[in-house]
C-alpha cells in the first residue's frame, strides 16, 4: 500500500499556539495522481503543504513521502528529500535578480555541474514545455502575472521532481492564465510521471485536472473522493464551499465576545 | 514604579534571549557556510561589489569633508600653543584612531546596511527565501555568507580609503589654506604614526564594525515580518542598531587597545 502512494499523511495535527490548525488529518496521494486539497481561506491548506515539504513540523502524526517521515529527517535528508520535489508558489517566488532562464537554471546549477551546453538545453525544453522559450532573457518584473507563474512551474519541475506541490496556482490570474496554468499542471504531471498536490480554492479549475480530492474544513477532513463524489457529497459545509453559498455552517461573521447591540450601546451588558 | 519596570525588563529580557539565540546561530551559520556547496564565490564578489564598490563615492565625499573639517578645527586649537606642525599628527591620528572606522561604519550602515535588510525583507516577503529552501539550497550559504563576508572584507579596505582621502583633505586645508609647511606635515605625521598602534588599531576595529553592522543587517532582514511595513521596520531598526551598536563597540575597543 505504502509503495501505491507517493504521500501518506497519517493523524496529522498541527496548532498554532491555541489556534488548531489541523486536527487529525489522513490523507494519500496516490503515485501519478493529482490530488486536490480544497477549502475556505485560512483552513489549513497551504500549513498542510509545508507540512508535507517539511518547513513545518506537526505536533503529533505521521507525513511520509516515498517512505521517508518528514517529521523525523536531518536537514541534510530533508534536503535529499526535497531534491525530489517541486513546488510552485502562490505569488511565484521568482528571484527578481536572475532572468527566467536563469531562475529556471537554478537548482541545476547550484545541484549538479552540467556542462553549460547541457544545462541550456534542459533549461530551454522546460521554458518551451511551459510556452515561454522566447521569454527566456526576459527579467521577473517583465513579466505579466501568468507568465511568471509559468516561469516559476519551469522552474519546479527542471529537475524532474517524484512530487509537486502547487499552492494556489490560479490565484489572481486572468481566465486565459488560469487555463493554461490548469492544462501545464496535468500535462507536466503525466510528463514526469509524478504526482501532485494541488491546494486550490478554484473549484471548476481544479475538478477539471484533479483525480482525487479532500476538502478541508475545522481542521479536518470534511469530504474526499472523486471531484463527482466530491459534487454530491452530503457534507452541508462541503456543498456550502462547492456551491460558494454565504449561507450555511461556515458562519459569514467573525466571532465576537458580544452581541452587535451591546456594542451599539442598546442593550446592557449582563 | 518597580512593581512595573521590573516585571516589564523581564519580559524584555525574557523575549530577547531566544533571538540573540537565533541571531547568533544565524552568524555562526552564515560564517561556516563558507565550506558549504552552495557557498559561491562569485556570489561573494558581487556582494564585495555592491556592498564595498558601490560605497565608495559616498565614503570619498565624507572623507574628504571630515579631513578639511578636521584640518580647520584643529589648527584652531594647536594655533593658541604655536604647535601648529603637529597638524598632519592631529588630522592622522583622529582618522585612523577614530573617525576613519566610525564613520565608514556608520556610513556603510546606513548605505549598505539598509539595502541588505531591506534586500533580505523583500526576498522573504515575497518567498524567495522559502524557495530556495524547497530547492534544497541553504541560503545560509547563498543568501547569508556572501554578505557577511562581504561586508567583513569591505568595511575595513572602506576604511583606508576613508583614512587616506581624509587626510588628504585635511593636506589641502592645512598647507594650501591655512599655510602650514608640507613638509612638516607630512614628516610629522610619519614620525608619530605607528603601524601596530595606530594603523592596525583602526583596522581592527573596522573589521569588527564590518562584522557586527553586516550581521545586523542580515539578521533584521531575516527576522522582518513579510509585510512592506514590517521590511520598513525592519529597515529603520537595522540602521538604528548598528549605528549604536557600531558606537558602543567603539567604546569597548577603545577602552580595550587604549
Amino acid at each position: 500500500m505504502a509503495e501505491e502512494n507517493l504521500v501518506e499523511i497519517r493523524g496529522l495535527h498541527f496548532a498554532r499556539g491555541e489556534h488548531v490548525v489541523l486536527d487529525g488529518i489522513d490523507l494519500h496521494v496516490p503515485r501519478g495522481a493529482v490530488v486536490a486539497v480544497m477549502g475556505a481561506s485560512g483552513g489549513g491548506k497551504t500549513t498542510l503543504l509545508n507540512l508535507v515539504a517539511g518547513s513545518l513540523q506537526g505536533q503529533r502524526g505521521q507525513v511520509l513521502v516515498a517512505g521517508k517521515d518528514t517529521t523525523s529527517l536531518t536537514r541534510a535528508e530533508l534536503y535529499r528529500l526535497r531534491q525530489q520535489m517541486g513546488m510552485l508558489f502562490q505569488h511565484s517566488a521568482l528571484f527578481t535578480d536572475l532572468s527566467a532562464f536563469e531562475n529556471v537554471a537554478f537548482p541545476l546549477r547550484r545541484h549538479f555541474r552540467l556542462p553549460e551546453s547541457l544545462l541550456q538545453k534542459l533549461v530551454l525544453m522546460k521554458l518551451e514545455a511551459v510556452g515561454l522559450r522566447g521569454a527566456a532573457q526576459l527579467m521577473p518584473a517583465e513579466l505579466s502575472g501568468g507568465m511568471a507563474r509559468r516561469v516559476a512551474l519551469a522552474r519546479a519541475v527542471i529537475m524532474d521532481p517524484l512530487l509537486i506541490l502547487y499552492d494556489e496556482p490560479f490565484t489572481g490570474l486572468d481566465p486565459i492564465s488560469v487555463g493554461i496554468i490548469a492544462s501545464l499542471i496535468r500535462r507536466l504531471n503525466d510528463a514526469l510521471g509524478a504526482s501532485s498536490i494541488l491546494v486550490s480554492h478554484d473549484v471548476k479549475e481544479t475538478f477539471a485536472i484533479a483525480d482525487y480530492g479532500y476538502i478541508l474544513g475545522g481542521g479536518k477532513v470534511i469530504a474526499e473522493g472523486s471531484p463527482d463524489a466530491l459534487r454530491s457529497s452530503k457534507s452541508p459545509m462541503a456543498q456550502q464551499f462547492l456551491q460558494g453559498s454565504p449561507e450555511g455552517p461556515v458562519p459569514f461573521h467573525y466571532p465576537a465576545a458580544t452581541t452587535f447591540a451591546q456594542d451599539l450601546g442598546l442593550q446592557v451588558n449582563k | 514604579m518597580n512593581e512595573f519596570f521590573i516585571p516589564r525588563l523581564g519580559h524584555v529580557v525574557w523575549e530577547s534571549v531566544p533571538r540573540l539565540g537565533a541571531a547568533t546561530r544565524l552568524l555562526l551559520g552564515g560564517l561556516g557556510a563558507v565550506g558549504n556547496r552552495h557557498f559561491s564565490f562569485r556570489q561573494w564578489l558581487r556582494e564585495v561589489y555592491g556592498l564595498g564598490v558601490l560605497s565608495l563615492a559616498l565614503m570619498i565625499v565624507a572623507a574628504l569633508f571630515t579631513g578639511m573639517v578636521l584640518g580647520f578645527q584643529g589648527y584652531y586649537a594647536l594655533v593658541r600653543f604655536g604647535a601648529t606642525s603637529a597638524l598632519g599628527t592631529l588630522i592622522a591620528l583622529s582618522l585612523l584612531r577614530e573617525l576613519g572606522p566610525v564613520l565608514t561604519a556608520l556610513l556603510f550602515a546606513g548605505r549598505a546596511g539598509s539595502a541588505l535588510t531591506a534586500e533580505i525583507g523583500s526576498m522573504k516577503a515575497t518567498e524567495q527565501l522559502a524557495a530556495m529552501e524547497m530547492m534544497a539550497v541553504n541560503p545560509l550559504a547563498w543568501v547569508v555568507a556572501p554578505r557577511l563576508w562581504g561586508g567583513i572584507f569591505a568595511v575595513p579596505i572602506l576604511c583606508v580609503i576613508f583614512d587616506l582621502v581624509g587626510i588628504f583633505g585635511g593636506y589641502l586645508v592645512s598647507v594650501p589654506v591655512l599655510g602650514v609647511d608640507g613638509g612638516t606635515f607630512w614628516a610629522q605625521m610619519q614620525s608619530n604614526v605607528t603601524l601596530s598602534g595606530d594603523i592596525l588599531n583602526g583596522l581592527l576595529k573596522a573589521l569588527c564594525f564590518g562584522l557586527i553592522v553586516t550581521w545586523i543587517a542580515v539578521w533584521q532582514g531575516f527576522s522582518a515580518k513579510p509585510t512592506a511595513e514590517g521590511v520598513g521596520a525592519a529597515t529603520t531598526r537595522s540602521v538604528v542598531m548598528a549605528s549604536l551598536a557600531v558606537l558602543g563597540l567603539d567604546f569597548i575597543l577603545t577602552a580595550l587597545l587604549f
